[in-house]
């Protein structure tokens, strides 16, 4: 018989902990894929592989991603990923933060890895609330959104409206490719695995920094059942987070 | 081997690239900021990486980066730039990354001033950032003796996986000295001596050999288990790497405690009245952490010590060490200056002979 399927093999049989309904274990999926592919496909040697897993609901990242991890302070993953890329050149180095993580406590860490042109890849999923915590409001909470931390929901006028970091980040000279993308359906799962690999693809050819920003669900804190988040998340977080290539230098070069 | 002429920032980072350190990550504040200077000339010529970072924060979080592969990495900075590394510090602390960490101190709190002074003593001894850790931290008091610390301050953060601090102040940066430096260390990674390292494991690998650099231990078990392993080697420290200076004080009748660069004046001070006939010696700890405290028993607790005063640039925050060593056996007391003056030899030698009179 042929194998017509296998586990991915850069996950390790850890059960995740995350809620049902939470898409953290589809993007752990598609990292993990795309980097089994590019080990495949020999453009990247096996070992050279760190990832870092930041605070926030997947800050135990490092028990599922089967490499060397790091678990980084709140928000300062993209400066640990600096030290160790700055030091193992040929390594595939990237870390995977949330919203509160990369949008909030770790904005300068984030702004000046794109600044330097860091060449790392960011995995940023944004599920617009603090979830580890316990649903407070993140920078990227929407306006009029109820949080344990904004019960009337979100007051623009006293807190500011939501943060768009990939729009942010691709004004930064030093960032290279920017995408937003969702895995709300099957058309784009495939498309964020696309640019997850893209991004794995062009750290890998020497380029700059790249940030996959990935909307995401959070039925538990949200109040929602998985299929009801989802819906939400169409409806309110794509109009607000449109999806799309914000920057891509290669492609501006072909 | 000939002397040379140096600045205190600039053999200091001589130094560390002699011992092997190729990584250096950094943020510019006064008075150390010709290390980063240095450093950026430098790194290059030895195929090392110099990158100034954004802030002291992002340049602990780069130097957790980079140490967690193994490499000998450093940063520097100054009281109010340690302080923000804090957070970082601590984390390096539990995951067990070997690197080396420079203070050079000036006056504080808040951003204080921009000489010298030794102000961060508590913070470098008894914390600084959260949790029950420690840092091997010596205290140099010359150019010379802070380059033979930095030619071993790698090898004793590797063995003991600690990071080891230096607990210099302005003086020592910004003053020249005659000095003698060492040859070049030949330094390589080597994965086998280091299997907790980022190395290169892929999967079908030994699992247990996947390195995770890491802080977390969610279950409370489980972080006792790690922080009766990080003291256990906070005891081997205690017990292996304590060291201190004694100077004249065999016979001494007061007994000066003092670290860092004031211990010179007070040197000046118990030599100018040892010619003059008075029975005094300095006692002067070298690791401030751990402290010499079984040491400055011994030649401060026998007969014939009558008093001990210890001399700090600072409010007398070593002073507590020093009461806690000799335990109310001898009277201690304290001379002082704040916002970063160093007391003259005159000052100190006035302080000695008022306790000598009140005997």
């Amino acid at each position: 018989m042929s194998v017509v399927f296998e586990k991915t093999q850069l996950l390790t049989d850890k059960p995740f902990h995350y809620c049902p309904g939470c898409n953290h274990g589809i993007i752990h999926r598609l990292v993990a894929e795309s980097i089994d592919e590019l080990v495949k496909e020999g453009k990247l040697e096996a070992g050279n592989i760190v990832g870092v897993a930041p605070v926030g609901c997947s800050v135990f990242a490092y028990d599922y991603f089967n490499c060397d991890m790091y678990e980084a302070a709140h928000g300062r993953a993209p400066a640990v990923a600096t030290g160790i890329k700055r030091a193992k050149k040929d390594t595939l180095v990237f870390t995977y933060q949330g919203d509160g993580d990369l949008a909030s406590i770790g904005t300068a860490e984030i702004v000046h890895a794109a600044h330097r042109g860091e060449k790392i890849v960011t995995i940023f999923v944004n599920n617009a609330i603090y979830g580890m915590t316990g649903g407070q409001m993140a920078p990227t909470t929407l306006v009029g959104q109820k949080t344990t931390t904004s019960p009337y929901g979100r007051d623009e006028a006293w807190c500011g409206a939501p943060i768009k970091m990939s729009e942010m980040l691709a004004q930064v000279p030093g960032s290279y490719y920017i995408e937003r993308c969702a895995v709300n359906n099957t058309a784009n799962i495939v498309k964020t695995k696309k640019a997850i690999k893209k991004a794995m693809q062009y750290q890998l050819e020497g380029k700059g920094f790249c940030m996959i920003e990935v909307l995401s669900t959070c039925p538990t804190n949200w109040g929602l059942s998985p299929v009801e988040a989802m819906k939400w998340l169409e409806g309110n977080m794509i109009p607000y987070y449109p999806l799309g290539v914000y920057k891509d230098k290669g492609a501006e070069a072909k | 081997m000939a002397l040379t002429l140096m600045k205190g920032s600039e053999a200091i980072a001589e130094a560390a690239i002699r011992a092997g350190a190729r990584f250096f990550f950094g943020y510019p504040i006064t008075p150390q900021t010709e290390i980063p200077e240095y450093m950026s000339a430098r790194m290059p010529e030895v195929n090392g990486c110099f990158l100034q970072a954004e802030s002291e924060i992002a340049a602990i979080n780069m130097v957790y980066g980079a140490a967690g592969t193994g490499e000998r990495v450093i940063t520097s900075s100054s009281s109010p730039g340690v302080s923000l590394k804090q957070e970082g510090i601590s984390y390096i602390a539990s995951a067990k990354l070997p690197c080396v960490i420079l203070n050079v101190m000036r006056g504080g709190p808040g951003l204080g001033s921009i000489q010298a002074s030794q102000g961060d003593y508590f913070q470098a001894t008894k914390g600084g950032g959260n949790g029950d850790y420690h840092l091997l931290t010596y205290a140099p008091a010359s150019i010379q003796e802070a380059i033979d610390i930095m030619m071993f301050a790698f090898d004793k953060a590797e063995k003991y996986r600690v990071p080891v601090l230096f607990l210099a102040d302005g003086i020592i940066a910004q003053m020249m000295e005659p000095v003698e430096m060492p040859e070049m260390v030949d330094f390589k990674v080597d994965p086998e001596k280091k299997p907790w390292a980022a190395t290169g494991w892929k999967p079908g690998d030994d699992p247990a050999k996947r390195a995770v650099i890491n802080s977390l231990y969610i279950e409370t078990e489980a972080l006792s288990v790690h922080n009766e392993a990080l003291q256990a080697t906070y005891r081997e420290i205690e017990k292996n790497e304590v060291c201190w200076e004694n100077y004249k004080t065999d016979d001494a009748e007061i007994v000066v405690t003092a670290f860092g660069t004031v211990s010179r004046v007070v040197k000046s001070a118990v030599d100018e009245l040892r010619a003059e006939g008075v029975k005094v010696g300095l006692f002067r700890p070298i690791s401030v952490w751990p402290f010499p405290s079984d040491a400055l028993r011994e030649t401060a607790c026998r007969d014939g010590v009558k008093a001990v005063l210890d001399v700090e640039v600072n409010e007398g925050q070593m002073l507590e060490d020093v009461k806690l060593a000799i335990n109310g056996d001898k009277p201690v007391d304290f001379f002082g200056h704040l916002g970063s003056q160093f007391p003259t030899t005159e000052e100190i030698k006035q302080k000695i002979l008022e306790m000598k009179e009140a005997k």
